[in-house]
């Protein structure tokens, strides 16, 4: 698959998930194989339903395959239980979701401050927020904060413990625009001058041209894999 | 079904464990009710029936001997309707299977007839008949205990003489409801027997023909006691009468007043505090569940549901609860109070000592338990009412949180984000916490209210008998006899020590005030019984003058120097002045102590002893005891050990049965509180925590967050219900006549640590209920939804 000769950081090997709805069994993931290298800007297309956000949840520890086999520089996550890998979620993974989040009682700074007080080597959670551009608004609450703002906070509580691997679900799906594209951007440069492995899942294929490469799932399947000839930065991007 | 009752019936089966705790603490509080006000009306009843029925006396006097045709003269006085006179002596019952005699009052009944007032129920066998000189009817307490029937002989020593006297009946009187003698502290069925014989019997060994030494008087129904009083006092004096006293201070009357009394206030306190949480619960539950359903309301009333019906489906909820807690209430209620009159009926007979819990009563608690429960949910309905629809159907928008001014100082730096998340959340929500506060409180109190009252007596206990009573023996004389009478018991083989005691019985006058009072004289050194002040202060009596107890001196408005007219109620019945020369505080009772010389010089009688105290050896007691039994002129003998034995036995299954009762009540408030709070906050916080999961946050870090809230409440609640239970406890002791006792009310440490211990153990319980729940979170399910 992958010819890269940078480190794997995450090997997935023929994963399946399925879980019964109801009466009908429903096949999330039927059989991918997927690896992650170091420093890696991954964007996973594909419409609802077709099991991207099921295979992320996977790959970053919220959930585990039916079958197949999943390790994290060599080290197997198939049949790790819930206390192993909430460990391998609190040293290497961080999360950002399409509803942020945040949690409210906590302001900017003490959302970040959350991560970092139980990551082995963080960030100043000031450094992580004025990565993301806001340095200025430390101590706002989210109640006070618009919604990218609130994205970009949770993308800087995501890097702040300086994870291995981003995880994205969705980074842009509850923002208007403009918005949505400043939040890609501190995305990309977390990519960027961090060197962090990034997944991004997205429904809306523009964004797909800010990738390093491009996997496309449909019906729990890789249905292409594509590395755009030339990549745009993300305020470049029109949708 | 409507599919909105249906609706209801699937919330009621998902919210099972809250709508459980909830129905629990409502059903304690129904059952309170239930219990207490079914007990107090079903005594309440009996009493007034039995009084009414068997013509209870409303006047009682006591006279040295009198003229039967002086009972005419006060039929005569104006409000006056019946006067029924009686000749009644204390005499002692040397029952041959007991070691001491045990004491026995005999009470004259006309040989034909019944007794106009104060009249018999009689349980078994009959009166007695006229003309026959040794038939006796006894009361059915002492009966019981002892196992004595119609048929039975009975050894009763008749001023003097040992005489075998038949039971032929056995029978309950409104006069003995209780069975109190007068002279123990405590009341004990099987050491005093009221025994009815023809006056015809009574009167000759006492040198009673024609003439009677106690009345009973009914009054007319408007008639002012106090002028009744006084003019059968006035009559009443020049035969050697000692005061005329109303029913409140009959004495058996006067225990059953105080009791009823006192299981009023309870009935009125526990069943608030248990309704007060209750509703609160009921709050706390109803509004996070239309917070959650916002968007299902929105969406009914857009379906055109008006706000009257989805109001009437929340409430639907409230009256399921309401009904689950009436069953169980009721049930238990109804058991307990059952229960609660059984233990009664041991102490308090009355001729149907029936329990009935009435349907006005069960409804009216339901109906109570309704209107607590709907309170708690009004204010969440009215929110569904006012709540439009457009705005029910907006995403949500985080809640608003501040900064608490112990952050502004730098504290959170020093917490850490856990602990802040803990402190904003207390902030954001101060009134709820606040109560979810009180409420656990009050579960502590409750234990502390249901045990301080035998702490307290616990305490007296010991103060009276471990610390101001040495004697092992108390020995009760018929009537004052010259102080020879010691000597004769100090040479008992094996009598250690003997001290003689004298009571003089008196009325003090200061003024327009009086109060009916005992004089003691005390042997100065005293050796056995000593005189403490506040239960450990000794104090010795002023070699002029006497100690009086601070309630009697305040009663009568008496100072230290103050002088004060004494009624002397016996002997030469003169009436002297003396002057207070000391107060001492004591937890029983109007008394004045004195010298023993100067109280002989002060009445104008030679040496005289009323009752003496013995140290025996101890493997000797039985001899001393027999040889006691021997001598006429003792009427009783309580050993202290038995007094102890004898409480402890009366209220230690009472004490175990109460405390498993309220403990649970208590756990119930407690799990109520703390599980509700900890599923609301589950509820609330649910993505909050599935979130700290994501970021890595361990199971058992993520429940130090949302339990750190309820840990709080408990540590804060549990001192806070401590000290509410000692306010409620001061608050019951107050209630508590200071003429009959001072009550030191004393709360033992084992009762704070029970209290304790329950708030404690049912918040840990609570809380690994809900940690069940947490490693349960489905992250992704939590992430996914948008609220």
């Amino acid at each position: 698959m992958s010819t890269d000769a940078r480190t794997t950081v995450l090997e997935a090997r023929d994963l399946t998930k399925r879980y019964r709805m109801g009466e009908v069994e429903v096949v999330a993931l039927a059989g991918v194989d997927l690896e992650l290298v170091e420093g890696e800007l991954l964007v996973l297309l594909g419409a609802s339903g077709s099991g991207k956000s099921t295979l992320v949840n996977i790959l970053g520890g919220l959930d585990t395959a039916t079958s197949g086999h999943l390790a994290y520089r060599g080290q197997d996550l198939t049949d790790a239980d819930e206390d192993d890998l909430t460990a391998y979620r609190r040293r290497h993974v961080g999360f950002v979701f399409q509803f942020y989040n945040l949690i409210p009682s906590l302001t900017a700074r003490e959302n970040v401050a959350l991560v970092t007080e139980i990551a082995d080597d963080p960030m100043d959670p000031v450094e992580a927020l004025t990565l993301v551009g806001l340095g200025e608004r430390l101590d706002h609450f989210p109640a006070q904060l618009s919604g990218g703002e609130q994205q970009r906070v949770a993308v800087a509580r995501a890097v702040a413990k300086r994870p291995d691997v981003l995880l994205c679900d969705e980074p842009t799906g509850a923002l208007d625009f403009a918005t949505g594209i400043k939040v890609l951007a501190v995305l990309e440069r977390v990519n960027r001058e961090l060197g962090t492995t990034t997944v991004i899942i997205t429904h809306n294929a523009p964004i797909a041209a800010i990738a390093e490469r491009v996997i496309t799932l449909a019906d729990g399947r890789i249905a292409g894999t594509t590395r755009p000839a030339t990549r745009l930065r993300p305020e470049e991007v029109r949708w | 079904m409507s599919m909105l009752e249906r609706k209801l019936v699937r919330d009621l089966v998902r919210l099972k464990g809250q709508v459980a705790t909830i129905a629990i603490v409502l059903a304690c509080g129904i059952m309170a009710m239930v219990m207490l006000r079914s007990t107090y009306g079903s005594l309440l009843e009996a009493r007034d029936a039995y009084y009414a029925d068997y013509r209870f006396g409303d006047v009682f006097a006591r006279v040295q001997r009198a003229p039967d045709a002086i009972a005419l003269r006060l039929e005569a006085i104006p409000g006056v309707a019946r006067a029924y006179p009686r000749v009644v002596e204390d005499v002692m019952v040397p029952l041959a299977d007991d070691p001491d005699p045990v004491a026995g009052r005999i009470v004259s009944i006309p040989d034909i007839g019944e007794p106009p007032l104060c009249a018999l129920y009689l349980r078994a066998g009959r009166l007695p008949q006229a003309g026959t000189k040794d038939e006796i009817v006894i009361l059915e307490q002492f009966a019981t205990a002892r196992n004595i029937g119609p048929g039975d002989a009975l050894p009763v020593v008749m001023n003097g003489r040992l005489r075998n006297l038949r039971v032929v009946g056995i029978a309950l009187s409104p006069e003995y409801v209780l069975a109190l003698s007068g002279r123990d502290a405590v009341a004990d069925v099987s050491r005093f027997v009221v025994m009815w014989m023809p006056r015809s019997a009574v009167a000759p060994p006492y040198l009673m023909d024609g003439a009677f030494n106690d009345v009973v008087v009914q009054l007319e129904p408007g008639a002012s006691e106090p002028a009744v009083l006084a003019a059968v006092d006035t009559e009443l004096a020049r035969y050697g009468g000692f005061h005329a006293v109303g029913r409140d201070k009959q004495m058996s009357n006067y225990a059953l007043s105080g009791e009823l009394e006192q299981l009023a206030s309870l009935a009125l306190i526990l069943p608030i505090i248990f309704l007060a949480v209750a509703a609160f619960l009921v709050n706390v539950v109803v509004s996070r569940l239309v917070f959650l359903e916002r968007v299902q309301i929105a969406v009914l009333k857009a379906l055109g549901f008006t706000n009257g019906r989805i109001a009437r489906h929340y409430l639907g909820l409230v009256a399921l609860i309401v009904g689950i807690a009436a069953v169980l209430g009721l049930a238990t209620g109804a058991w307990a109070g059952a229960w609660m009159s059984g233990i009664y009926a041991a102490f308090y007979r009355f001729p149907k000592p029936a329990h009935h819990l009435s349907l006005a009563l069960a409804a009216g608690t339901v109906a109570i338990g309704l209107v607590a429960a709907i309170a708690g949910a009004l204010g969440a309905v009215l929110r569904v009412a006012r709540m439009p629809p457009a705005e029910a159907m907006r995403p949500p928008t985080p809640l608003s949180y501040r900064r608490s001014l112990l952050e502004r100082l730098g504290l959170s730096s020093l917490i850490g984000a856990s602990a802040t998340m803990v402190v904003r959340e207390i902030v954001r929500r101060p009134v709820r916490f606040l109560f979810s506060t009180v409420g656990i409180a009050m579960g502590v109190s409750i234990v502390i209210m249901g045990r301080f009252s035998l702490d307290s007596f616990d305490r007296v206990f010991d103060d009276q008998f471990v610390r101001e009573q040495q004697e092992d023996l108390i020995v009760g004389l018929d009537r004052a006899r010259p102080a020879r009478a010691v000597r004769e018991m100090a040479h008992i083989p094996g009598v250690l020590t003997a001290e003689g005691q004298r009571m003089v019985p008196v009325r003090f006058r200061a003024g327009a005030r009086y109060r009916d009072s005992a004089l003691f004289g005390m042997p100065d050194p005293p050796v056995l019984r000593h005189l403490l002040d506040h239960g450990t202060v000794p104090v010795t009596p002023p070699t002029d003058g006497v100690l009086m107890t601070d309630q009697l001196a305040e009663d009568l408005g008496l100072a230290v120097g103050d002088p004060v007219d004494v009624e002397i109620l016996e002997g030469d019945w003169a009436t002297r002045t003396l002057v207070v020369s000391g107060l001492i505080d004591e937890t029983f009772g109007l008394q004045a102590y004195a010298r023993s010389e100067w109280l002989d010089r002060f009445v104008r009688s030679e040496p005289r002893v009323t009752t003496v105290l013995l140290k025996v050896e101890a493997d000797r007691a039985d001899a001393v005891r027999a040889r006691l039994k021997e001598m006429p002129a003792v009427v009783g003998v309580t050993s202290t050990q038995r007094i102890i034995d004898n409480y402890r036995k009366q209220t230690g299954e009472t004490m175990l049965t109460i405390t498993i009762i309220l403990t649970l009540s208590a756990a119930a408030i407690a799990v109520g509180v703390v599980y509700n709070n900890a599923r609301i906050a589950l509820s609330m916080r649910g993505r909050d925590l599935a979130t700290l999961r994501v970021l890595g946050f361990t199971r058992r870090e993520i429940s130090s967050v949302l339990l750190g809230e309820l840990g709080v409440q408990v540590l804060l609640g549990v001192p806070l219900g401590l000290y509410l239970g000692y306010w409620l406890a001061r608050m019951f002791a107050a209630a508590v006549d200071p003429e009959f006792m001072r009550f030191p009310l004393y709360i033992a440490p084992r009762t704070y640590a029970l209290a304790a211990a329950v708030a404690l153990i049912a918040g840990v319980i609570s809380a690994l209920l809900v940690r069940r729940k947490l490693d349960r979170l489905d992250l992704v399910a939590v992430l996914k939804a948008s609220e």
